[in-house]
């Protein structure tokens, strides 16, 4: 197979996911959880046949807050506003069980704006970490050209995450970031065994040309990439269709990131160091 | 004679890990220290509130910890976890509470009381306070809390009874009147009643309340979470449903498509499985709901381990390899990419874990002792069995080539 030789497919591919990710990002931004931006989630069971906009006049005719969003998952309801203290959240629980009695309470989440920074503040924090300390170990391990190629795909992966959930308006909360944190981790063990074989390769056949080189790296390793990210996606894939809406977005990072943190790994980490390499 | 002592060997590490399983299925499961998440409970971060001449010191963070734990022991909370965070924030952490949200203004309120006369002047305040009881009222309505003073407090009541007879008294608990009986004789015996409609539940809670004393300084509420049982139970259910399905998923993979090396590491991830839940069980590890992905997860990277040695092996074999040299070539070259990889994945696990709060340091914790274990379990115990399986046949079409 000719990966390096077809890498203009890949970049292709690649670049307009991410541009459509970063249009996506700056037209309408990202769908912060309350974890960022603060205020309160309620979390109510409640019949099925309600529909959003009964409760939302049920709230918000209360006159605690301006304006309420609902979201709603078959028998769960989302209530999304600015954060509410004890007695606010314990009139609408009351408000709601009177309008439509077999209502059942399942969680509230108020964070305030204080908090709310210091989450985004740690939550850059541990990304930029987290890469950083990537980047040393590769360092060590590996030459620099490896390293540098490895974090590329890295940021590659991260800005397809972000963008499709930028697409998707998927929320994003603290949960978000450890999914990021996960794959970035996946993303370069996968990096890492692909060069590992490159390096072995090198060490022992000396007159391949760079190009088929890499390319008999990438083949030889595809059934350990492939089936790998197969073993992770299956209990994902699992957990995201039976796993209850808690962690279904949580997943579903994990699920995206996985993907195309083993695409990247095949596709793009190989071809950018054939390109360092080239002009090295 | 090697071959029958090898299958010998196997059967009996495939009984004994069946009965590992059957015997420390319970104790492990009983053990396992579930999140709020998964049993319902709350998590707050309370903040002190400077107020008029009143500084926070030290002291008062840790007189307010003192006083919310009694009230926590009051509400029954097995292994509550209450610490000062910063100097002005403390943080109060309990699972398995069935109504969070009542708790949380339990745990809020500053239970401070107060008897003012008509004139709003404090006469008495429960600083003296030596007891307080919820008791049904005679008359059939309602609850009262009966308290009682101690010697300065009964002094200073019998003064302010005096004072007062034949007005009114107000009872002002948080700065809110809660009843404001007349003054009929002078009241020198030192104990009290308060009415004011309440319900059982309410009476038994302000007693608990007066009982805990009040806090020093009032407390916001920065961030909270309470997750009710119903919740709680119901993600257990369905994220430990919906990881035993991708589990068993994985494992039917694992033997279709590398057969026998394939079961191999199946009866792997069986010790796998009951060596990171017995940990977790063993050190009271929190098991949240994002803990169970990560479990779910790491059993897929546990195998992971186990396909690079296989891919390896095969390569070896392809080569031209005997077996058991083939088996052997293949872990000492796996051994480096299977502990790269794994390390940068621990370092994410790490990062998450000094970042991370509740259900994320959960998944972080849990997702670094699967790592771990997973390297322990491939590099000898899946070795030791793969070496042995040699032993019994030499067929490679079982090993896929």
């Amino acid at each position: 197979m000719r990966l390096i030789e077809n890498r203009k497919y890949f970049y292709i591919f690649s670049s307009i996911l991410i541009i459509a990710g970063l249009i996506s990002m700056f037209v309408q931004g990202f769908n912060l959880g309350i974890d960022f931006e603060g205020g309160s989630l309620l979390r109510y069971k409640m019949d099925a046949s309600i529909t959003q906009a009964e409760v939302r006049s049920t709230v918000e005719d209360l006159g605690i807050v301006k304006e309420a969003n609902i979201q709603k998952s078959g028998e769960e309801f989302f209530i999304r506003t600015t954060e509410l203290d004890q007695d606010q959240t314990r009139k609408v629980t009351n408000a709601l069980e009177e309008k439509f009695k077999n209502v059942t309470y399942l969680s509230a989440e108020s964070v305030g704006a204080t908090i709310g920074s210091e989450l985004t503040r740690n939550a850059i924090l541990s990304v930029l970490v987290a890469m950083a300390l990537m980047l040393v170990y590769i360092s060590f391990r590996f030459e620099w050209t490896f390293g540098l190629a490895a974090v590329f795909a890295l940021f590659h992966d991260i800005l397809i995450v972000l963008g499709l959930f930028s697409i998707f308006q998927w929320q994003i909360d603290s949960a978000f970031i450890a999914a990021i944190l996960t794959v970035i981790g996946y993303s370069i063990n996968d990096t890492i065994v692909i060069f590992d074989r490159v390096r072995e390769n090198l060490r022992m056949k000396k007159k391949d040309d760079t190009a088929t080189l890499l390319n008999k790296s990438i083949m030889q390793t595809l059934n350990r990439s492939i089936n790998t990210v197969l073993t992770s996606l299956l209990p994902l894939i699992t957990l995201f269709v039976f796993g209850g809406s808690t962690i279904k977005i949580f997943v579903l990072a994990l699920l995206v990131g996985f993907i195309f943190g083993c695409y990247s790994s095949i596709c793009v980490a190989s071809p950018i160091y054939y390109e360092i390499k080239q002009r090295a | 004679m090697r071959k029958n002592t090898s299958i010998v060997i196997i059967s009996v590490i495939i009984i004994a890990l069946g009965m590992l399983t059957y015997f420390l299925n319970k104790p492990i499961v009983n053990n396992l220290n579930l999140g709020l998440d998964l049993r319902g409970g709350l998590h707050v971060v309370l903040e002190a509130q400077e107020s008029a001449g009143q500084k926070i010191t030290a002291d008062t963070i840790q007189k307010s910890v003192g006083i919310l734990r009694t009230r926590v022991d009051k509400l029954g909370v097995s292994e509550p976890i209450i610490y000062p965070q910063g100097d002005k924030r403390v943080v109060v952490e309990l699972a398995g509470v069935k109504d969070p949200e009542q708790a949380v203004d339990i745990i809020k309120s500053t239970a401070q009381l107060e008897f003012w006369d008509q004139n709003g002047k404090v006469l008495v305040t429960g600083k003296h306070l030596k007891d307080a009881k919820a008791s049904v009222n005679q008359g059939g309505q309602g609850a009262e809390v009966n308290i009682e003073f101690d010697k300065e407090g009964t002094r200073m009541f019998a003064e302010a009874t005096q004072a007062n007879v034949g007005k009114p008294i107000a009872i002002v608990i948080d700065k809110k009147v809660v009843s404001a009986p007349t003054v009929e004789d002078v009241i020198t015996g030192g104990t009290a009643r308060i009415t004011g409609n309440f319900t059982a539940k309410e009476a038994e809670d302000l007693a608990v309340l007066l009982r805990s004393g009040a806090l020093p300084v009032s407390l916001k509420i920065m961030e909270k979470r309470t997750v009710g049982p119903t919740l709680g139970s119901d993600s257990l259910d369905k994220s430990v449903k919906a990881g035993l399905v991708g589990l068993i998923a994985v494992l039917i993979f694992m033997l279709g498509y590398y057969r026998l090396p394939g079961l191999i590491a199946d009866i792997s991830m069986v010790l796998y499985s009951i060596l990171v839940l017995g940990t977790m069980a063993l050190f009271g590890s929190v098991l949240t709901l994002p803990g169970i992905a990560a479990f779910a997860l790491s059993i897929g990277m546990a195998v992971d381990a186990n396909v690079i040695i296989y891919e390896r092996v095969k390569e070896e074999l392809r080569m031209g390899k005997t077996l058991k040299a083939a088996i052997e070539a293949g872990f000492n070259r796996a051994f480096w990419t299977i502990f790269d990889s794994n390390l940068t994945t621990l370092i994410s696990a790490v990062v998450l874990m000094y970042f991370g709060t509740g259900p994320i340091k959960g998944f972080a914790v849990t997702l670094s002792i699967g790592i771990v274990a997973s390297m322990l379990v491939a590099l000898t115990f899946t070795r030791y069995l793969l070496a042995l399986t040699a032993d019994i046949t030499k067929n490679n079409k079982l090993y896929g080539v």
